[in-house]
């Protein structure tokens, strides 16, 4: 079960990976390069303003890469969950699952923390990843409560759940960067696309894997 | 057929599943925490783009 599960995790992820990786390439990373020409600008009298670690090729490989262990990870966690609350993996459902996971990663942590250009004025990275983390966890939790279990009491602490991360918002940065705001918005706009694709393709592509490497046994598990 | 012996059987498998599930969710956990959140400056730089392609906080 466990070498199927991971089987089903790592091929999903790997296809939807570089599928993603690919979208990547002619949505988000035009606008991240052209983000930096400002960066760079806004920095020039900053010595310690180091430029970016890795270029051209090694560069698209190393997002690349980091792009498929992301797209595994959603694979295993969506699969995790399905098979966690019984249900009976298939593509579509995946999907629905993957739809949920962006609507709690993606939809409800841009509501505190929108997505940004490198050069764009922060606050503490801490704060955010720890506000965003426990918002992702929290709506979760809030939306499984609210459509998988019957009680009224259930699905008020599921409603209770996705509203609460939304009192806690962290501070936004004085609005200071030099990024032209055309650009930040369509990075918002295209980081979020791309992510919400990220979640359907790993579940869609998890749900047909695991048809096939379960296809040997009498009843799926 | 003997029903208490089914229902140890099939409890039996389900625990295996659960525990199955859980190793699942831990290692893609892992992989997502890795690559989006992980403060080490080698993973960070390499994975920079996806960081912010993907709406993770970043810098």
């Amino acid at each position: 079960m466990i070498a199927r599960l991971l089987a089903a995790g790592l091929g999903a992820g790997v296809v939807a990976g570089l599928a993603v990786a690919a979208l990547q390439h002619v949505t988000t990373t035009p606008l991240i390069l052209a983000a930096e020409v400002y960066e760079a600008a806004q920095h020039a009298h900053d010595a310690a303003q180091a430029a970016p670690a890795f270029e051209g090729l090694r560069r698209t490989a190393a997002t690349s890469f980091a792009t498929v262990a992301v797209c595994i990870g959603y694979a295993l966690i969506l699969l995790a969950g399905m098979v966690f609350s019984g249900d009976a993996v298939s593509p579509r459902r995946a999907a629905l699952w993957g739809a949920c996971a962006f609507a709690a990663t993606g939809l409800a942590t841009s509501l505190g923390l929108a997505p940004q250009l490198p050069g764009a004025a922060e606050t503490d990275l801490a704060g955010r990843q720890l506000w965003w983390l426990a918002t992702a966890a929290s709506t979760g939790a809030g939306l499984y409560a609210l459509l998988r279990l019957e009680a009224m009491p259930a699905k008020a602490i599921g409603a209770a759940l996705i509203v609460a991360p939304h009192f806690f918002w962290p501070t936004p940065a004085a609005p200071e960067s030099t990024v032209p705001a055309e650009l930040a918005a369509r990075f918002a706009a295209s980081s979020l696309a791309v992510q919400a694709a990220s979640w359907i393709f790993a579940g869609v592509l998890a749900g047909l894997v695991w048809r096939l490497v379960t296809s040997d046994m009498q009843e799926p598990a | 057929m003997n029903n208490a012996a089914t229902v140890r059987a099939l409890s039996a498998s389900r625990i295996e599943t659960l525990k199955a599930a859980f190793v699942a969710l831990v290692i893609g956990l892992g992989l997502v925490y890795g690559a989006g959140f992980a403060n080490s400056e080698g993973v960070h730089d390499a994975a920079h783009d996806s960081r912010h392609a993907l709406s993770f906080p970043c810098h």
